[in-house]
């Protein structure tokens, strides 16, 4: 099994490399970008019988900082 | 009166850390990040700035995963002292003994450099020898320095009076210019500036010293 794992700054936590990709994209003349917010994708590998209540706690204890980062898992 | 101060790998302040413990009259026992308990009577543990584990997934992330984490949580949860510069603030959010988190600074860029410093309590045992007000600098050095607290616990801050320091001038965006705070217990503090930095005539400044002559003078009577 494997999980996929999403991790992205809180709304209204400042993201400063977003913000400077965002302004890179305009100065490349893509002017439709309003707003852009950088994040990470973690892959897990996870033995038979692993769950989502594994993965969940993972995310808890390390993977993410709740005080800033929100977290969604994707079971594939 | 004993200090320890935790090495991990990329640490690199764990030195410059220890000589200022030792100046201000501490006996101070490096400790590697895999023992799992400190030294027998420890006053105070010292957790230093750095590159732990290379900044790997977030900054003192895997740090405060670390066996000897485990026994700074439990040695804080007695009541015990610690501070924790830089790197060492980081881990210290990350293990969730001081609230709030680190970001990337607001103009992205690694900032080193002294700054000013407004002295925002004298009422702890690493501030007391400051008045209220003081302006010292102190060196930065930092690429994630930019505290961050929802506004709930900034309030609880500061009606606790738990801010310490605020930058003169903001560098790296920190809400309220925060440079640095305490634990409920005012015995643990967390600082972005290296007070370490500023503790002997070579540095270019001595305006640390006074933090670390302070602790000395409480931990003397404890």
């Amino acid at each position: 099994m494997k999980a996929r794992v999403h991790v992205m700054l809180k709304n209204g936590v400042l993201d400063p490399q977003g913000e400077a990709v965002r302004h890179a994209l305009g100065a490349m003349g893509f002017d439709q970008v309003e707003g852009v917010r950088q994040g990470k994708v973690i892959d897990l590998e996870l033995a038979e019988g692993a769950t989502e209540a594994d993965v969940t706690e993972m995310c808890e204890k390390l993977l993410a900082n709740t005080v800033i980062e929100r977290y969604e898992i994707e079971l594939v | 009166m004993r200090a320890a101060v935790i090495v991990f790998p990329g640490s690199n302040c764990d030195r410059d850390l220890a000589v200022a413990f030792e100046q201000a009259g501490f006996q101070v026992d490096m400790v590697w990040h895999k023992d799992a308990s400190l030294p027998e009577g420890v006053d105070i543990v010292g957790v230093p700035g750095g590159f732990s584990y290379g900044d790997y997934l977030r900054c003192g992330a895997i740090a405060a995963q670390s066996p000897i984490c485990k026994a700074v949580v439990e040695h804080t949860e007695r009541g015990g002292y610690a501070v924790g510069v830089c790197n060492g603030f980081q881990i210290l959010t990350e293990t969730g003994i001081l609230p709030g988190a680190l970001l990337r600074n607001a103009g992205l860029k690694y900032i080193c450099r002294t700054v000013g410093l407004k002295v925002e309590t004298s009422d702890s045992a690493f501030t007391n020898a400051y008045n209220v007000g003081d302006v010292i600098g102190i060196p930065i050095a930092h690429h994630d320095g930019n505290y961050f607290a929802d506004d709930a616990t900034l309030s609880t801050l500061r009606d606790q009076d738990r801010i310490a320091f605020t930058y003169t001038e903001n560098p790296n965006g920190s809400v309220g210019d925060i440079a640095g705070i305490l634990s409920e217990n005012r015995r643990v503090l967390g600082m972005m500036p290296h007070p370490e930095r500023a503790a002997d005539e070579g540095h270019g400044g001595t305006d640390g010293t006074a933090l670390f002559r302070a602790l000395s003078g409480v931990l003397a009577l404890a």
